[in-house]
C-alpha cells in the first residue's frame, strides 16, 4: 500500500494499454479529456478519440451510432454530466437498444473536493442500476480499474465505469483475477460484514483494523460490481454476520446499500445499516475532510459496524 | 427521372400511404400526420437512394437510415414491409402487444430498424455516430436521418449539427420534414424554430431545399447531397402533413390519433384502394 494513484489516472492508462489491443476501442470525451484522462489516449491515438464538446448528450448518442458500426466506444465525462444530464439519453439510446458502449465517468462522489455540490455526483449508481441490461462497476484501485476496462471490453453490452479524482493505496497486484459480479473479500471475520465499493474500500479496511483493536472481526468485502450484484457472497456474508454494513460514496439511497438492502430483504432478511450521504449534497472542501464531515470516514464506519451487531441481538 | 420511374415511385408511395393508414387504424392509436408528410420522402429513399438489401439487413456495409422523428414509426414499417423486410399483412399487429412492430421504432424487434428512436433529437445523434464511424472504417456507405421540423426544438439537435459539421460528415444527410404542425399547434406558434435554412447553414451544413411530393425535386436533392464534399447536407423538404388523406392534410389533431370505421373509409377512397 505504498503508492497512491487515483482511478482516473488508471483509466486513461488502460483505455492507452488496450488501444493497441483492440483496434475498434475509440475514445469520446466531452472537453474534460485533461480531467478524465482520456487526453493519455488521444495523445495516443489522435485518430480513434473524438472530442464532441461540451455537449454530453449528443456524445452518447454518437458513442451508441458508433456502437452499432462495429466499434466499442468509451464515452467519458464527469459523473454528473454522463449519469446525470445524459440518464435519458444513456436509458433510451445505449440501454434500451442494449448496444455496446462503455461509459467511462470519472468524478464520482463527494471526493471531487473543492469543486463542491454541483460536480460531486451521488446519485449515478441508482441513476445505472435501475437501466435494464446496464452493468455498474466502481473499482477500489488502480489494479482493479485497469482490469475493470479490460472486462468491460470483453464484456458485450453497457457497462458503466464509475472512477474517482482523489488519490486511492493500491490494494491489489498482477495476481488479482477481477471479474464482473464478483465480491472480493479482503479480510476474515464473523462479527459484521463491511460491503464497500470505491474509495470506501481502504475506510472499511482502515475500520476493520480500528475493530479489531476492540476484539470485533469484521469481514471486509470489495463489491466492485454494484449490478449484476454478486447475490451468493452477499448472502453467504449475511449467513456468516448475521450483519452488515455497506460503504459507498454515494446517497444511501439507491446505490449498493439499497442493492444489498433489496437483495436481503426478499431472501434472507438481515440487519444492515449504510454508510454513505444521507439523503443530502455535497460541498466544497479537501477530500479527505468531506469523508469525515459526510460520515465516510473509517469511524464512521465503526460506529454504523457497532450498531449494526447490537441490532443482531 | 423518367416519367414512367415516377409513375411507378407514386403507386408505391401510395401503397405506403394505405399501409400507414391500415396499421394506424388497426392499433387504434398511432401517429399518421407525420408519416404521410414523411411517405414521399422515404418512398424515395428505400426504393431509389439507399444501397441495402431486405434479405440482408444487417449488412455491415450497408447505407443507414435513423427514423429520428420515430413516432413516424407507421410509414418506416410500411416502406420497410413495401421492401420486402417482412410481410405487409405484418402492419395490421402495429403496436400490438405481441407485435414485431413497436409503437416506436425498436432496432432488436424490426428487421430493417437501424436505430431505436422515440425521444426526439437522439436519432441524429446517432446518425452522426454511424457516419463517422463509415469514416473510420474507410467505408463508401452513407447514412441518412429523416427528422422533424418540431423536433429541432430538441437543444441535442443543434448538438449533433456541430459535431456532424466539425468532423466533416459528407457522408451524413438529414432530411428535415418540414410540415408546420407539432401536437400543440403551428410550429411558430408554439415556439418558432424556424428559419432551418439559415441555422443549418450557420452550423456549417450543405443546405438543400426540396419539394417532399416531388419525386424529380427529391432526386436533385439527393443528388446534391451526394456530390457535396467536406460537409453534411440537410435537405429541407416542404410538406403537407397527413398528405394524400383529405381530412387530414395541415391539420395538427391527426398528429397522434387513429381514425374511426368512418373516417378509414374516406381515407381508402382518398388513397383509391
Amino acid at each position: 500500500m505504498a503508492d497512491k494513484i487515483a482511478t482516473r489516472d488508471a483509466y486513461g492508462k488502460a483505455l492507452v494499454e488496450f488501444g493497441a489491443v483492440y483496434e475498434n476501442l475509440v475514445v469520446l470525451d466531452a472537453d474534460l479529456a485533461a480531467a478524465t484522462k482520456t487526453e493519455m489516449f488521444r495523445k495516443a491515438y489522435p485518430d480513434r478519440f473524438f472530442d464532441c464538446g461540451i455537449a454530453e448528450n449528443n456524445m452518447i448518442c454518437v458513442a451508441s451510432g458508433m456502437a452499432l458500426s462495429g466499434k466499442i466506444p468509451f464515452a467519458s465525462s464527469f459523473a454528473m454530466f454522463a449519469a446525470g444530464r445524459s440518464f435519458e439519453q444513456v436509458r433510451n439510446s445505449i440501454g434500451y437498444p442494449n448496444t455496446n458502449v462503455k461509459i467511462g465517468a470519472t468524478h464520482g462522489g463527494i471526493t471531487v473536493g473543492e469543486d463542491g455540490a454541483t460536480h460531486q455526483c451521488l446519485e449515478d449508481f441508482a441513476l445505472m442500476r435501475v437501466i435494464p441490461g446496464m452493468t455498474v462497476i466502481c473499482p477500489a484501485d488502480a489494479c482493479e480499474a485497469r482490469l475493470a476496462v479490460q472486462a468491460a471490453i470483453e464484456h458485450k453490452g453497457p457497462v458503466y465505469l464509475r472512477f474517482g479524482r482523489m488519490a486511492v493505496p493500491v490494494l491489489y497486484d498482477e495476481t488479482y483475477a477481477f471479474a464482473i459480479g464478483k465480491g472480493d473479500r479482503l479480510t476474515e471475520g464473523n462479527d459484521v460484514s463491511l460491503i464497500a465499493n470505491g474509495v470506501e474500500v481502504e475506510q472499511a479496511l482502515a475500520a476493520a483494523e480500528l475493530l479489531k483493536n476492540e476484539g470485533i472481526h469484521a469481514s471486509v468485502v470489495n463489491m466492485a460490481t454494484i449490478k449484476p450484484l454478486d447475490r451468493e457472497m452477499v448472502l453467504e456474508e449475511a449467513r456468516r454476520c448475521g450483519c452488515i454494513v455497506t460503504c459507498e460514496e454515494h446517497s444511501v439511497i439507491g446505490g449498493l446499500g439499497g442493492a444489498v438492502c433489496e437483495l436481503l430483504s426478499e431472501t434472507l432478511p438481515t440487519p444492515v445499516l449504510r454508510v454513505g450521504t444521507n439523503d443530502c449534497y455535497g460541498r466544497s472542501g479537501p477530500a479527505k475532510e468531506l469523508l469525515s464531515l459526510f460520515g465516510l470516514d473509517a469511524a464512521a464506519i465503526c460506529e454504523k459496524a457497532k450498531a449494526a451487531i447490537q441490532m443482531k441481538k | 427521372m423518367e416519367q414512367e420511374r415516377i409513375s411507378e415511385l407514386t403507386e408505391i408511395a401510395r401503397r405506403v400511404r394505405l399501409g400507414i393508414v391500415e396499421a394506424v387504424y388497426n392499433a387504434a392509436s398511432g401517429h399518421p400526420g407525420g408519416s404521410l408528410s414523411s411517405a414521399d420522402i422515404l418512398t424515395y429513399l428505400y426504393f431509389e437512394e439507399l444501397r441495402i438489401d431486405p434479405a440482408d439487413p444487417a449488412a455491415p456495409d450497408r447505407d443507414r437510415m435513423v427514423l429520428s422523428k420515430g413516432h413516424a414509426s407507421p410509414v418506416l414499417y410500411s416502406v420497410l414491409a413495401n421492401r420486402g423486410y417482412f410481410p405487409a399483412e405484418e402492419l395490421k399487429t402495429f403496436r400490438k402487444a405481441d407485435s414485431r412492430l413497436q409503437g416506436h421504432p425498436d432496432l432488436k424487434k424490426t428487421p430493417g430498424v437501424d436505430m431505436t428512436t422515440g425521444s426526439l433529437g437522439q436519432g441524429v445523434s446517432a446518425a452522426c455516430g454511424m457516419a463517422l464511424a463509415a469514416k473510420l472504417d474507410g467505408s463508401r456507405r452513407r447514412v441518412y436521418a429523416l427528422m422533424g421540423d418540431g423536433e429541432s426544438e430538441e437543444g441535442q439537435v443543434w448538438e449533433a449539427a456541430m459535431f456532424a459539421a466539425h468532423y466533416k460528415l459528407d457522408n451524413l444527410c438529414f432530411i428535415l420534414d418540414w410540415n408546420g404542425l407539432q401536437i400543440d399547434g403551428a410550429i411558430d406558434d408554439v415556439i418558432g424554430p424556424a428559419p432551418f435554412d439559415t441555422k443549418f447553414a450557420a452550423f456549417g451544413w450543405n443546405v438543400i431545399m426540396a419539394d417532399a411530393h416531388d419525386f424529380a425535386s427529391l432526386e436533385a436533392a439527393f443528388q446534391a447531397a451526394r456530390a457535396q464534399i467536406d460537409r453534411p447536407s440537410v435537405i429541407i423538404a416542404k410538406s403537407v402533413k397527413g398528405r394524400g388523406v383529405s381530412y387530414m392534410e395541415n391539420q395538427a389533431s391527426w398528429h397522434g390519433k387513429a381514425p374511426n370505421a368512418a373516417e378509414y373509409e374516406t381515407a381508402l377512397q382518398d388513397l383509391q384502394a
